[in-house]
């Protein structure tokens, strides 16, 4: 076992790379399913970070900091919501509007935060389970938000796939005339879902201020909100590859740190560039494939509903 | 059935009235559909009926009037709680989601919670008695417009409506299949159930419907029986003139061969799609040959391949003029005079956000000169778009309103008009008067036959017996890929087309040729 000491902190330190990704890309992914595209998840993260991060400051309640990162996602989420469902406005440009908005709003939120520690969120500690060797650590000893993150992918899965309510909300995303006039409330159906991307979005900004570097800087997503938005893609809309992906990307970026750490002459760019990379390669090669996309990709995305007759 | 006048209606409309900006879709009418009556809904497109229906199942709201159910009124505030009165609705535009499976689409049309193993079964069940075979786990994309409309049928019949409000059910179905549905409907009449018939084909109406009731520019003209009357006088007061049936050309000067198809084999690249094996013909310059078929039986395969949107290996299967452009792409076949008119008319036959100029503008470009050095030249496409609207009597507000905007028969009015203008060689005509009324159908069969005349060769692919009756000169039957031989008018009977339609298409438990001979 010796030689593969260094195999359980690189897996412990993937798991904590790719659970933001996981709550960001689930969270759009649902948003997505129902017709919409919203662009703002790097802004909706930030926003969610700041707010867990203070919250956690001032009470000391992770509970209630987890909370208020999803209530402040889900409110810049309403905004978009409000801006695209209700006034019908682009929804391409109003979700980058929202990303720069984020960035702004989330500094000057914690303006007099940048610095301050606090403790990270804490492990769980299973007595016994977790001293296993190799597999405890990384089964039985992460904290809550890792095993909320698979339980979220298996929630939304089953969601999607085997219940009406899933069933509808596919339907909004797939012809939103089709399911206006068979009598669903599209629009209504459309902010439950962007504002349950904007929930999570808010919580995988918040695993970042609270338990992958438990402080405050301006910026600290550095660009995962635009790879949860790859990552949707890359998983061709379907929730179980967005967890698979989550953990190739998060895997990519701890690459790059271990990396530079063994003295491997790539660059760094060139590691952060493969997400993306990734991303169009998948792209091309289910595009060769009309059938597969018109299955999974919704057909409605970014498009702007009008109930008329 | 009807005729019990101490009976209470089923549904009763009064004084029903809908505004939209700039036009009264409906104005005070009223109507009375007795319990177990097959009524019949007849007018022009843009006369009112898909306003009311649509007011009827709860998708818009009337301004005034009153709606009675059973003696009592009611209030539907959304096509749910219609579904809960006992409405049930087949769409003319059909409300199917692409992406999803048969059972899917129909669970989405049915309130509550259902289990998806048992509702297959019953699909299986309710679509077989009904002579509607369905496959419930095929993805709605890979259908057939015929077997999409299966779907909404079944959809409603599977929640045992009191009254079933149907749109065009027929347009898309063999002569068998539309009879097997007929003694549905006949049946669903007798347990009861009140039936609101819309249809553009007036011969179905004499047969099947017990009342008639005609609306014109969204007003109340008439209530009458159809059964005492006549195709023609229906028709007549549908659109409140004389109706003349199309002029047809006697068979006199037949030009060269003008589109040549010889061996063409095409492999479906989607799943479920048809492939497409060894189709032979020619037609000639003033020849109009209808190719028959139900729908999902390699049409849109064989479309594809005629329109140039998929391409040949082997350059010399299609010729066009003696040319060979099996390797052309559409625009390049355009120039060589091919003009053509797609089936579905939103989308494929025009941009729907787009407006008139533009749709017009994007077929016509190369023939009509409408480019100059890369920019486009807007003098000229409008007045091409006016030009057709003119010709073509396109009810429109102008020439830059969207296609959308348009009803289905003017839509296709105006996309046929932009293709006869471009004065084609060769025209191929998908559907060409689907969901379009009998004023405007005339008109447009007259227009392609006298494109015919002029010393085009026109083929028409539609699965409205009649209207291939009415305009082809020779009938070929396409079934599951393969094409029949072309036959004169004179050698063949619409029963034989019907089993050339029907026999091959492995519907043999539902569609039993016996009982059609």
């Amino acid at each position: 076992m010796s030689g593969f000491d260094w195999i359980v902190p690189v897996i412990l330190t993937v798991i904590t790379a790719a659970t933001p990704l996981v709550f960001a890309g689930i969270g759009e992914l649902v948003t997505e399913k129902s017709g919409v595209l919203n662009l703002g998840v790097e802004g909706m993260m930030l926003v969610g970070a700041v707010s867990g991060f203070i919250t956690a400051l001032v009470t000391g309640n992770y509970f209630l900091a987890v909370c208020a990162a999803a209530f402040a996602g889900a409110v810049m989420a309403f905004l978009f919501g409000v801006l695209t469902l209700s006034l019908m406005a682009n929804q391409v440009a109003t979700g980058l509007a929202l990303t720069l908005f984020g960035v702004g709003l989330s500094a000057l939120m914690g303006q007099e935060f940048v610095g301050e520690p606090i403790s990270a969120l804490n492990k769980l500690n299973i007595a016994g389970l977790s001293d296993l060797p190799f597999i405890g650590p990384i089964l039985f000893a992460q904290d809550a938000l890792v095993y909320l993150s698979f339980a979220m992918v298996a929630i939304v899965s089953w969601f999607l796939y085997k219940t009406k309510a899933g069933l509808v909300l596919r339907a909004v995303g797939d012809s939103h005339d089709a399911a206006h006039s068979i009598g669903y409330p599209v629009i209504a159906i459309r902010y439950l879902a962007v504002m349950f991307g904007g929930a999570m979005s808010g919580i995988g900004g918040a695993y970042l201020s609270l338990a992958y570097t438990p402080m405050w800087a301006e910026n600290m997503t550095a660009g995962r909100g635009w790879i949860a938005l790859a990552l949707i893609v890359f998983a061709t809309w379907k929730p179980g590859l967005v967890l698979v992906g989550a953990y190739m990307f998060g895997g990519i970026t701890i690459l790059q740190l271990h990396a530079q750490a063994a003295g491997l002459n790539v660059p760094s760019q060139v590691l952060s560039m493969l997400p993306y990379l990734a991303t169009i390669i998948v792209l091309v090669l289910i595009s060769k494939d009309e059938s597969r996309i018109r299955k999974h990709a919704p057909a409605c995305i970014g498009k702007i509903f009008h109930p008329a007759a | 059935m009807s005729g019990n006048e101490g009976v209470t209606p089923q549904l009763e409309l009064r004084g029903i009235t809908k505004a939209y900006p700039g036009c009264l879709a409906n104005d005070h009418i009223d109507l009375k559909i007795m319990p177990g009556e097959i009524h019949a809904l007849l007018g022009e497109n843009g006369a009112g009926k898909s306003t009311l229906v649509k007011i009827i199942y709860g998708v818009l709201q009337a301004d005034e009037g009153d709606i009675i159910w059973a003696g009592a009124p009611v209030s539907i505030a959304n096509p749910h709680s219609a579904r809960k009165t006992g409405i049930g609705m087949v769409f003319q535009h059909f409300s199917l989601f692409e992406a999803m499976t048969v059972t899917e689409n129909i669970a989405l049309g049915m309130s509550g919670r259902q289990n998806m193993k048992a509702l297959e079964q019953n699909i299986i069940e309710v679509s077989n008695s009904y002579g509607l075979p369905l496959e419930p786990n095929r993805q709605v994309h890979t259908l057939s417009v015929g077997e999409k409309q299966r779907i909404e049928i079944v959809r409603c019949l599977l929640q045992k409506p009191k009254l079933l409000i149907m749109d065009e059910p027929t347009s898309v179905l063999t002569p068998q299949e539309a009879e097997k549905m007929f003694e549905t409907l006949r049946r669903l009449s007798e347990e009861g159930v009140s039936i609101l018939y819309i249809s553009h084909k007036l011969d179905e109406i004499k047969a099947l419907c017990h009342k008639a009731t005609i609306l014109r520019g969204g007003k109340y003209i008439s209530e009458c029986d159809p059964t005492q009357e006549t195709a023609k006088s229906l028709a007549e007061m549908m659109i409140g003139t004389n109706l003349q049936a199309p002029e047809h050309h006697e068979t006199s000067k037949k030009g060269p061969i003008r589109l040549k198809v010889r061996n063409l084999s095409i492999d479906a690249d989607v799943e479920f799609g048809i492939n497409l094996s060894a189709i032979n013909f020619d037609v000639r310059g003033g020849e109009i040959l209808g190719i028959a078929g139900v729908a999902g039986n390699g049409q849109i395969e064989l479309l594809a391949a005629l329109s140039g949107e998929t391409t040949c290996r082997d350059a010399e299967t299609i010729a066009l003029d003696d040319k060979a452009v099996g390797q052309l792409g559409p625009n390049s076949r355009r120039d060589l005079g091919l003009a053509f008119v797609p089936e579905d008319r939103l989308g494929h036959g025009s941009v729907p956000e787009m407006m008139l100029t533009e749709n017009a503008f994007l077929s016509g470009f190369r023939r009509m000169s409408l480019l100059n050095g890369g920019f486009i030249n807007n003098g000229g496409t409008s007045d091409y778009a006016s030009d057709i609207v003119q010709k073509f009597d396109v009810r429109t507000p102008g020439i830059y309103h969207t296609a959308n905007s348009l009803s289905g028969g003017n839509l296709q009015k105006f996309i046929v008009g932009r293709e006869v203008l471009q004065q084609p060689n060769v025209i191929i005509v998908a559907h060409p008067t689907w969901g379009v009324d009998a004023g405007a159908a005339a008109f447009i069969h007259q227009t392609l036959i006298d494109l015919a005349e002029n010393g085009a060769a026109v083929l028409v692919v539609s699965q409205d017996l009649d209207e291939l009756f009415a305009i082809s000169d020779r009938i070929a039957v396409i079934a599951e890929g393969r094409l029949s031989v072309g036959r004169e008018l004179s050698e063949i009977t619409i029963e034989e087309i019907g089993l050339l339609m029907g026999g091959t298409h492995g519907m043999g438990e539902t569609e039993g040729v016996s009982d059609v001979a």
